[in-house]
């Protein structure tokens, strides 16, 4: 199961790697979408699968699984759909001020303002 | 355009509300099952979505007259009121007190302070996804 | 009963929240959140004595015990960085009443403001690595909308750089705390830190520290990671510029100077070897830098840079000179950069250009603004009696103890270079002639002085009183150099 894990988040750094990496801003949203994605998954993985126990329950439970990944994935989630909201409006806002939503176009420096 | 969606408009007059009570139901019960302030919140925030999507802004604006920045604060502020509360009952910040009641319909029942942290939370996230959907929906 | 603790987190939480009740008020705006200010001064004071008298003090939020819960860790280094962080956001608000102008202040200009200190504040004080994770995020939010509140082409350009670069760097610390988490199995800072002590530091765990020193470096804008400092800054508005150059870079290299000597002092062959060697080349980057441009924002901006890789020199030496000085130039720098950033402001007002070449003979129109960044400047290069030196002997004291020499002449060379960069800006910028262009009249230069003034006055009495400083600078450094006091107030029940 880990090792399917592990091909899974791989992919998705991948994919998100390749996204980041083209010129659409849309396309790079996507692309930090799928790599955060890949970093809760990974969060979950290196917690350690288990199935068929609860979270700690009391102080005798036989078998119990360790409720904290969850807890950080949820925070974490919470944050990457904060931060991507924003991005997305911005890259909307930007589309509509600067007409293109190409990075080459989006290159410069303060002499062409 | 003047599109025809009297079936969608129809089922919504319906369906809002039942998603409503719903996210209300999964908020309340986010204590001892799945569920809480934020999910409550982001299904909330659906059903009005699903308003706007059948109806149109004003529509929506004229039935739910709600300012969702001043929604985000209170919510913020009732959170952040929850975790400065605990310093009135000299305990660490957020410690989390919880009692049982035997309230007149409901029977036994429990009680919690963090329900007041995940109210704020409710209203923050309900009062975010708002913001950000009217934001790109108003200039359209 | 340690909430105080917390207080100069939840102060500009509860003043951020409620100044937006008050959105298209401006005046009250300003009036709470001045008020605020000022408390969240004397806090930070009474901080920074309680600790002195008390040792370290740990909040353990809701009751939870340490190596389970989250806890707040207030240790003298995060409460000078925190006293320095209210002292620079003071004077940084009191610029921005005259200085960022009504547009800004209806969309919630003094909110955020807020929320950037509640999340600046929150990485000093937390003593746990995800909670760290989670300030970083409340700063960077509140730092992306600060950077494109006004919605200028150029700002809207570099805040889509700024925020996929720091999207980037928040997915990698997530990952980097996975894999620790997997490793150690914990999150409390003071217990990885026991567990990798016990564990003597295996090979995974250098990779996790380089792990750390990139997604801290791509914040602190340490070498190779810098890149996206100069052109995101430069867009933004001098209020905003002074508070993210004080404090957002500083924040990265306050969580590189906590881990690197709390969590992975085991083996420093490779870890602090490769710190020290990035920090040279960010020195020698950023001189470059500083004196290649003719353009007042652009020199101080590279000056960040340079800073920051004297500071993590310092780290990188893992003595407790190396260590006292960096403490001492932290602070040192905090105050200076957002002097140095409000002071190039007025400038810019003054004169209506931020190019060196179109400015000169302001010394003839405001001689007050004129002495006084001369003080600021003598103080930055580190001019003996001022506040720059101090740090600086110590971090070279401490080069010379562990044998760096490459490193002290770097800092060497660099402290003159800086001198000539910013006294360029001096030379250019105040003597001359006043033909190239009109002084604006209507600026209220007296007004957006005030603070500047305060800040460099600080700094100056920071250099000279440094005697007196100096005793709380040492108690910062002692957990540094042995981790095992903070440890040990931590986890008190076990130790």
């Amino acid at each position: 199961m880990e090792i399917l894990m592990a091909i899974v988040i791989g992919i998705l750094f991948t994919t998100a790697t390749y996204l980041m990496l083209s010129k659409s801003i849309l396309r790079i949203i996507v692309g930090t979408g799928l790599l955060s994605h890949g970093a809760h998954l990974l969060i979950l993985t290196m917690g350690g699968l288990k199935r068929g126990a609860v979270p700690l329950l009391g102080e005798h439970a036989e078998a119990y699984v360790d409720p904290l990944p969850q807890a950080l994935i949820l925070t974490a989630i919470v944050i990457s759909f904060g931060v991507t909201s924003l991005f997305l409006v911005l890259a909307y806002r930007t589309y509509q001020e600067l007409g293109t939503d190409n990075m080459d176009h989006l290159r410069g420096n303060e002499a062409n303002e | 355009m003047k599109t025809n969606d009297l079936i969608l408009q129809t089922v919504t007059k319906v369906c809002a509300f039942v998603i409503i009570l719903f996210s209300i139901s999964i908020f309340l019960g986010g204590h001892y099952s799945p569920g809480g302030g934020f999910v409550g919140g982001l299904m909330t925030s659906c059903a009005i979505v699903l308003l706007l999507l059948a109806y149109d802004l004003k529509t929506v604006a004229a039935l739910l007259p709600i300012d969702y920045k001043i929604m985000i604060a209170c919510g913020l502020l009732i959170s952040a009121s929850t975790v400065a509360g605990s310093w009135l009952f000299h305990a660490p910040l957020m410690t989390h007190a919880y009692s049982y009641f035997n309230l007149p319909i409901l029977g036994k029942t429990s009680l919690h302070t963090a329900v007041l942290f995940d109210l704020g939370v409710y209203l923050v996230v309900i009062g975010v996804t708002m913001t950000i959907i009217q934001t790109i929906g108003e200039s359209e | 009963m340690n909430n105080i603790v917390f207080l100069p987190v939840l102060l500009p939480l509860l003043t951020g929240v409620i100044l937006i009740f008050f959105a298209r008020k401006t005046g009250i705006q300003k009036g709470i959140s001045f008020l605020s200010s000022l408390c969240g001064m004397a806090v930070a004071l009474y901080l920074v004595h309680y600790i002195s008298n008390n040792g370290i003090k740990v909040l353990e939020v809701g009751s939870w015990k340490a190596p389970f819960g989250i806890v707040i860790v207030a240790d003298m280094l995060a409460s000078l960085l925190v006293l320095t962080t209210s002292l620079v956001g003071f004077a940084v608000l009191l610029y921005s009443f005259r200085g960022i102008g009504k547009e800004r202040e209806k969309f919630y200009y003094y909110s955020i403001f807020q929320f950037l200190l509640v999340g600046v504040n929150g990485a000093f004080l937390t003593g746990d690595i995800f909670n760290l994770f989670v300030f970083f995020e409340v700063m960077l939010m509140s730092s992306y909308v600060l950077l494109v509140l006004g919605g200028t082409k150029g700002q809207l350009r570099e805040s889509l750089k700024y925020i996929l670069v720091n999207v980037i760097s928040s997915a990698f610390f997530v990952i980097t705390v996975a894999y620790l988490y997997s490793v150690v199995g914990t999150l409390n800072m003071a217990d990885i830190g026991r567990r990798i002590g016990e564990a003597g530091q295996p090979g995974i765990i250098t990779v996790i520290a380089v792990m750390f020193l990139i997604v801290f470096g791509l914040k602190g804008a340490i070498f190779p990671l810098f890149y996206w400092l100069p052109g995101s800054y430069f867009a933004a508005p001098i209020p905003v510029l002074a508070l993210f150059g004080a404090l957002l870079t500083k924040v990265g290299i306050y969580s590189i100077l906590r881990t690197y000597t709390l969590m992975f002092p085991h083996q420093q062959g490779y870890t602090h070897e490769l710190l020290g060697i990035l920090s040279i080349l960010t020195i020698i980057v950023g001189v470059i830098g500083a004196i290649a441009y003719w353009d007042v924002k652009k020199i101080i901006i590279y000056n960040i840079v340079i800073a920051v890789g004297v500071i993590a020199f310092g780290i990188s030496l893992m003595n407790q000179d190396g260590l006292a000085g960096s403490l001492f130039y932290l602070i040192h720098d905090m105050i200076i950069k957002a002097a140095l950033f409000l002071l190039a402001g007025i400038m810019m007002k003054v004169t209506g250009s931020s190019s060196l070449r179109e400015m000169g003979g302001l010394i003839r129109t405001n001689p007050g603004l004129g002495w006084t960044f001369f003080l600021a400047a003598i103080s930055l290069a580190g001019i003996p009696p001022f506040s720059g030196f101090s740090g600086k002997l110590l971090i070279l004291q401490g080069a010379a103890e562990k044998g760096a020499f490459i490193g002290m002449a770097v800092v060497l060379i660099s402290s003159l270079l800086v001198l000539y960069s910013i006294m360029r800006i001096f030379i250019y910028g105040f003597w001359g002639n006043v033909t190239s262009y009109t002084p604006a009249s209507s600026v209220p230069v007296t007004k957006l002085l005030t603070p500047a003034v305060i800040l460099v006055a600080v700094s100056v009495l920071y250099g000279i009183g440094t005697e007196f400083v100096y005793p709380f600078i040492i108690q910062g450094t002692e957990p540094l150099v042995d981790p095992q006091i903070y440890i040990d107030a931590v986890l008190k029940e076990e130790g």
